[in-house]
């Protein structure tokens, strides 16, 4: 199937997911190699989610971890430990009732 | 992705903790500080209250770690309590504010360029282009905020950004193609040009 620019638009995301199927796989190939405002769609949309994604855009706040984990050691002072809830799954191993002869 | 014996290791720690070892939830949480910082700074916008909400979020985390079933993975269990609690948050700040999204809303007209230089991951080590590009995140809209954060940021798959948001794994493609849409739309052209004015300044004669 031949696709239009706005088609290609609209796969941009899954393209780069790798989630197309084959053919709209290669349909959008074949768009990209001779149009050059979606190639260049594509590799900026690309290149704007690995800069986006990088951890330099983001600095945690000077002296975050030291004071976080000294809320943390007033909220276990101030709490009792917690523990594994009751009646759930996995509580004290408890195994179903098994058939006793005795 | 957690290696296995780091899963073991954080499965020990989890059980140091619910036997009574409580203090062994300090080293639980460490390799998980900064993405539970980022979910509620990229939700709340102030580097402050992002601090306060991770916070919180951790406090509720130990108080609540009987609740964790071991079928999720202990990093997105921590992510949806830091995710709700900077809802709550933003609820109280904003009482009006809702993020409901049209998913059938029509597309993002994309940037259209002839061309892309490729910008390296070096050009981060400007502030300059840090912040545009923390300012183009922090104007996406919330619910694509949302699932582009945890998809882009944090690192979660489909399934668990569907769960953790409770919403269906159809608006999760569709809102993380709109946000890099709208990303591309603000970022592709400011990005650009802040990359050729540097060369500019450095090569004068051109």
């Amino acid at each position: 199937m031949v696709l239009n620019c706005r088609h290609v638009w609209e796969y941009i995301s899954s393209y780069l997911d790798n989630t197309l199927d084959e053919d709209t796989r290669m349909d959008v190939e074949r768009h990209l190699e001779h149009c050059e405002i979606c190639s260049a769609i594509l590799d900026s949309t690309r290149n704007i989610l690995i800069l986006t994604a990088d951890d330099r855009v983001f600095e945690l706040p000077v002296g975050y971890s030291d004071r976080l984990h000294a809320r943390l050691r007033q909220a276990i002072i101030e709490s009792p430990p917690p523990s594994h809830e009751e009646g759930e799954p996995g509580d004290g191993f408890v195994t179903p009732d098994e058939p006793s002869d005795a | 992705m957690l290696s296995p014996a780091k899963d073991r290791d954080e499965a020990d720690l989890i059980a140091d903790v619910l036997s009574g070892k409580a203090d062994a939830f300090h080293d639980l949480i460490r390799p998980y500080e900064r993405s539970v910082y980022l979910m509620a700074l990229s939700m709340l916008r102030s580097e402050a209250e992002a601090e306060d909400v991770a916070q919180e979020a951790f406090i509720k985390a130990y108080r609540n770690l009987g609740r964790f079933r071991s079928e999720a993975r202990f990093s997105t269990w921590l992510i949806a309590i830091a995710l709700n609690e900077a809802r709550a948050r933003l609820r109280r700040k904003e009482p009006g504010l809702t993020d409901s999204i049209d998913d059938q809303d029509g597309s993002v007209v994309p940037a259209q360029l002839t061309d892309w230089r490729e910008i390296p991951s070096e050009t981060l080590e400007r502030e300059e282009i840090r912040s545009i590009i923390r300012r183009a995140l922090a104007a996406l809209p919330l619910a694509y905020r949302e699932v582009f954060v945890l998809r882009e940021l944090e690192d979660r798959n489909v399934k668990e950004t569907a769960e953790t948001l409770g919403i269906s794994i159809a608006s999760v493609k569709m809102r993380l193609h709109r946000a890099r849409m709208m990303l591309q739309k603000q970022l592709a052209p400011q990005l650009a040009s802040a990359n050729t004015q540097k060369q500019r300044r450095r090569f004068p004669w051109f």
